[in-house]
């Protein structure tokens, strides 16, 4: 249980730096970023305190708005992927979410290809939404969403690829 | 009673969804209005104190580039110095009051983005070094932004490059001027509106600072016309100027205050 802990709070904290220091630099094609701070939201333990869970999602993406000094725009989305997450996970993993036994490591991969997608995608539509806040330029917001979202799921199934632990 | 406490905690994650989606909504559209985004901006001691040790190590990979940038801005400021040497004299010395109306403060930019539509950048100089909000910043090629936020240490620039973002400027050749905004696309190209259309605008005419805000003063450089079309009223024209100043690439910055700012406001208050 410590150890769930331990691991869950060095995730918070490397990711936001990765993100804040690292990733909003990299500016593929003159605005493509990955958003891979999620993955914390992405692989929380399944088993939780939701109330506990979607107040740490707020504080991850506040903190992430304070580096950007983008408002409260990742807050936002962040809150919102964590509320849904559930009902996420029921629909790629089925059954498997009814026993509560979900190890991401060794799900099959068409499996988590659609949770982390879905996650990514409703999680940028909102963050991108919000971020431009104009229905005039819808067209910008959709291929924002789309392209770093396609960055995203990628970058966010090789860091969990190469980190998963398979001590079998 | 019973019921209404049985309801709260039923619904409690939702409530607590709700609670939290509408503060950080609430703070999304504070975000949206100049000078109103208090709480979350990177001019705090936490974001501040990490980009300035990060931008201690980044530094070093732009040596090169900072140093051909000083040397041009040293054989700019050079040629002037030999050349124009009675001239400048005579205009100083005509209006000595001209030349201390304006203070700089040489600054170092901790982190930069370009690539949201809201960009910001963040200084590292503050209140300790007297740097109020509404300074302008310029590098030695052009234009960057307005000071927005200060804390002790540190301070946060709006970019040029914000769609909040609102400069008066002009055409060099004429003195008609227009609103320097920019439409969130290329971190390249700004828009400049509301040019009345008997200005005589041709492609690659300069574009710089007019004189009607207390932020910067007259004459500093911004970019060049790039493309210019009427806009639907037909009266004004749209001018898309491509910035002189690389907004991918700042690295030193200067920080200009204008010591007679709160005397022309007061004046421009009285009017109102």
């Amino acid at each position: 249980m410590n150890n769930v802990v331990t691991i869950n709070i060095v995730r918070f904290i490397v990711l936001v730096l990765l993100q804040s220091l690292v990733l909003n630099n990299i500016n593929f094609l003159g605005y493509i970023n990955p958003y891979i701070y999620i993955l914390f939201i992405i692989l929380f333990p399944v088993k939780n305190n939701r109330m506990l869970f979607i107040f740490l999602s707020f504080l991850l993406g506040l903190i992430v708005d304070l580096f950007l000094d983008s408002g409260g725009v990742h807050a936002a989305a962040c809150v919102t992927i964590a509320y849904v997450r559930p009902l996420i996970l029921k629909f790629s993993f089925g059954m498997i979410y009814e026993h509560q036994t979900i190890k991401f490591g060794n799900m099959e991969f068409g499996q988590r290809l659609s949770y982390f997608s879905i996650i990514t995608l409703i999680h940028h539509l909102i963050l991108f939404s919000l971020e431009i806040f104009n229905t005039s330029k819808i067209l910008l917001t959709l291929s924002k969403t789309l392209f770093s979202g396609i960055f995203t799921v990628l970058l966010c199934l090789l860091i969990t690829v190469l980190f998963s632990s398979r001590r079998k | 009673m019973q019921q209404i406490i049985n309801f709260l905690i039923r619904n409690k994650n939702f409530l607590l969804f709700l609670l939290l989606f509408c503060l950080s909504l609430f703070f999304t559209i504070q975000s949206h209005s100049y000078h109103k985004s208090k709480f979350i901006n990177s001019a705090n001691f936490l974001t501040g104190g990490i980009y300035e040790s990060v931008n201690n190590i980044n530094q070093y990979f732009n040596l090169k580039e900072e140093n051909t940038k000083l040397l041009e801005e040293n054989n700019r400021l050079k040629s002037i110095l030999f050349n124009e040497k009675n001239e400048l004299k005579e205009n100083f010395s005509l209006d000595s009051s001209l030349a201390n109306q304006f203070k700089l403060t040489p600054a170092k930019v901790y982190k930069n983005s370009f690539s949201a539509t809201n960009n910001y950048l963040t200084i590292n100089k503050g209140k300790r070094d007297s740097i109020e909000e509404d300074f302008g910043v310029i590098t030695s090629k052009g234009i960057v932004g307005i000071i927005d936020n200060t804390s002790k240490k540190y301070a946060r620039v709006l970019s040029i490059l914000n769609s909040n973002s609102r400069v008066n400027a002009q055409l060099k050749s004429s003195n008609h001027f227009g609103s320097l905004r920019w439409d969130g696309e290329s971190p390249q190209i700004v828009q400049l509106v509301d040019i009345p259309k008997q200005a005589q605008i041709k492609v690659g005419d300069s574009v710089i600072t007019g004189g009607l805000s207390t932020i910067f003063p007259k004459g500093i450089p911004i970019g060049s016309v790039v493309s210019f079309e009427l806009d639907q009223t037909k009266n004004y024209y749209n001018v898309e100027v491509s910035l002189f100043n690389d907004m991918t690439s700042v690295g030193h910055v200067y920080v200009i205050k204008n010591r007679d700012a709160a005397e022309i406001s007061k004046l421009n208050d009285l009017n109102e």
